[in-house]
């Protein structure tokens, strides 16, 4: 034993290049891009100036804890630009910027800096910066603008740029003069919840409703998440669950009373629960890594998040649940170990 | 009186001690429940400062008058009683000299009575010291504690209302930020100047190295 044995044991599988952190991060921002494209496409100028502008801040503001720390930069895994990328999906496009830096800034400081930095975060940042603007500014989240307005390329949402502190003009005139009809500045969610309307199914595919900028097309979402899974940097439990189990609730709920709630692809497809299935409930550092832990994890978030749309205050539950899903993670993690073959099944490790 | 080797505590640390060294906001984290409670604009935080002070003073004052007379074993349901004789004073003091003040104050003005600064300051301090020493150090705890208010209160009301002592700061259009008179902008607020100041302490090691021994045996 004592003799050193020059024998070197690799378990598989044996690639010449190993998943590092780097490398699985700068694919996920390579699977955001497409979804910015599609929402610079649908709304213009206002969200290519707020997706550049949040993840500017959150790059800065990792570089600026990098320096009060003393820490070597860590802008290179890319991980503060998935966090400025997806906040900015989970933003109404119509955000004033300054209000972005606002999210951007806490995103970083308090979902990220104050844990320690990537992998010690408890809560997924970009929702952390989310949870708190919404806190913050109840108003400015929650006010839309129609996707494909026909000046989205040569003008700004006169929201967009708000003077910093100053709150932002009132845009229902805006909307007015520049609108498809029949625009009533609701999001599908808001629109089922106050005025019981569900939206069409196609619609919801393809993003022509009102909603957050990224957050407007569920089926370019899917491909793109689809894309991690399929490369394995992304758990497929995790969507699945959250997905699956969504659905199997709201088809409950439909079956009882299908005046009262609307049908599953509606909950699927509406809000940000897609988005959120797939980009933020599987960060790696705020999920479960037990196999049976995903699973749990990932039903807890779909079930919370169709109670919080269908009993809530709240129009969009996926951002709460997830937050919920991030607090109980280590729990999930601790009751979910499993048994090490071999030791007994009574006897405590 | 003075134990030889060690530093004789003049007037003046005495004093200082509450208000920088022993900050009872942010180096101590004691009374947190008014610090984030009612801290939501400056002229709460002062009030409540104020009121504290008052009862510090007050009970400083006494119990160290009577630290001879009072029998070792209730000595704590004593301070309590001398403590809550004070508490009842401040309490009709702000409801006869603002009624609006005394209803934002709300319960936290009775609350004062289980503020642990004062029956941590009459059971370490003043029960050990002669009158002007404690009535000193008294001072010097309340106005740590009121500054540490006015800190909280001031960036809460700025943010949460754009305003300072009601005085509008940025004009009619300023964009309030709801989560600042909430809940947990007390404890964003109060997390980030406990950041603020432990990274400035911690920027010079050298020179705090004893303090920081100090500091740790008075948490314990």
């Amino acid at each position: 034993m004592t003799q050193p044995l020059r024998l070197e044991l690799r378990t598989a599988p044996h690639v010449a290049k190993g998943n590092s952190v780097e490398r699985i991060m700068f694919h996920v921002v390579l699977a955001l891009l497409p979804i910015c494209a599609f929402a610079v496409w649908q709304y213009g100028l206002s969200a290519l100036a707020l997706i550049i502008t949040v993840t500017a801040t959150c790059l800065l503001t990792e570089r600026l804890f990098n320096r009060l720390s003393g820490t070597a930069s860590t802008l290179s895994d890319w991980s503060a630009t998935i966090t400025g990328l997806l906040l900015a999906l989970t933003l109404p496009p119509s955000f004033p910027l300054w209000m972005g830096v606002v999210a951007g800034f806490a995103a970083i400081a308090l979902g990220k800096a104050l844990f320690g930095g990537i992998g010690y975060n408890v809560f997924n940042p970009a929702l952390v910066g989310r949870a708190f603007v919404q806190a913050a500014f109840p108003v400015a989240i929650t006010t839309w603008v129609p996707a494909y307005f026909p000046s989205r390329f040569s003008e700004f949402i006169p929201t967009t740029l708000t003077m910093p502190l100053m709150t932002p003009p009132d845009i229902g005139a805006w909307v007015k003069g520049h609108m498809v009809d029949g625009f009533t500045g609701a999001t599908p969610l808001a629109r089922w919840k106050f005025e019981n309307q569900v939206a069409e199914f196609g619609d919801m595919l393809s993003g022509v409703a009102a909603a957050s900028v990224g957050e407007t097309s569920a089926l370019i979402v899917l491909v793109c998440g689809l894309y991690l899974a399929v490369r394995r940097f992304l758990d497929w439990r995790i969507p699945v669950a959250i997905l699956g189990s969504a659905v199997l609730v709201a088809l409950l709920f439909h079956l009882l009373e299908p005046g009262r709630y609307p049908p599953p692809y509606f909950v699927l497809l509406s809000g940000g629960l897609v988005l959120g299935a797939v980009f933020m409930a599987t960060d790696m550092a705020t999920s479960p890594v037990t196999p049976l832990g995903v699973w749990i994890y990932g039903i807890l978030i779909g079930v919370t998040t169709v109670m919080i749309r269908y009993f809530g205050g709240l129009t969009e539950g996926i951002m709460y649940a997830i937050l919920l899903g991030n607090a109980l993670t280590p729990l999930i993690d601790q009751v979910t170990q499993p048994r090490v073959f071999g030791a007994g099944k009574g006897k405590k490790a | 009186m003075a134990i030889p080797g060690q530093k004789q505590l003049t007037s003046m640390d005495e004093f200082l001690e509450g208000i920088w060294k022993q900050n009872p906001v942010f180096v101590m984290v004691l009374g947190l429940c008014p610090a984030l409670a009612v801290t939501v604009s400056a002229v709460n935080a002062l009030a409540m400062g104020a009121a504290t002070t008052f009862v510090l003073l007050g009970s400083a004052l006494l119990v160290s008058l009577m630290r001879n007379v009072i029998p070792k074993e209730v000595r704590i349901a004593t301070y309590i009683v001398i403590i809550a004789t004070f508490v009842t004073i401040v309490d009709y003091l702000i409801a006869a000299i603002s009624l609006e003040l005394y209803e934002a104050l709300g319960a936290f003005i009775q609350l004062i009575v289980v503020n642990c600064i004062i029956l941590g300051r009459a059971e370490a301090h003043a029960s050990k010291h002669a009158p002007g020493r404690a009535v000193i150090n008294a001072l010097g705890m309340g106005l740590g504690f009121t500054i540490g208010l006015f800190a909280l209160g001031s960036v809460r009301e700025i943010f949460g209302a754009g305003t300072l002592f009601g005085v509008p700061l940025f004009g009619p259009d300023f964009q309030p930020w709801v989560v600042m008179v909430l809940p947990p902008g007390g404890f964003f607020v109060l997390g980030a100047w406990l950041l603020l100041f432990n990274w400035w302490r911690n920027r010079k090691p050298a020179a705090s190295e004893p303090a920081n021994v100090v500091r740790e045996a008075s948490h314990g």
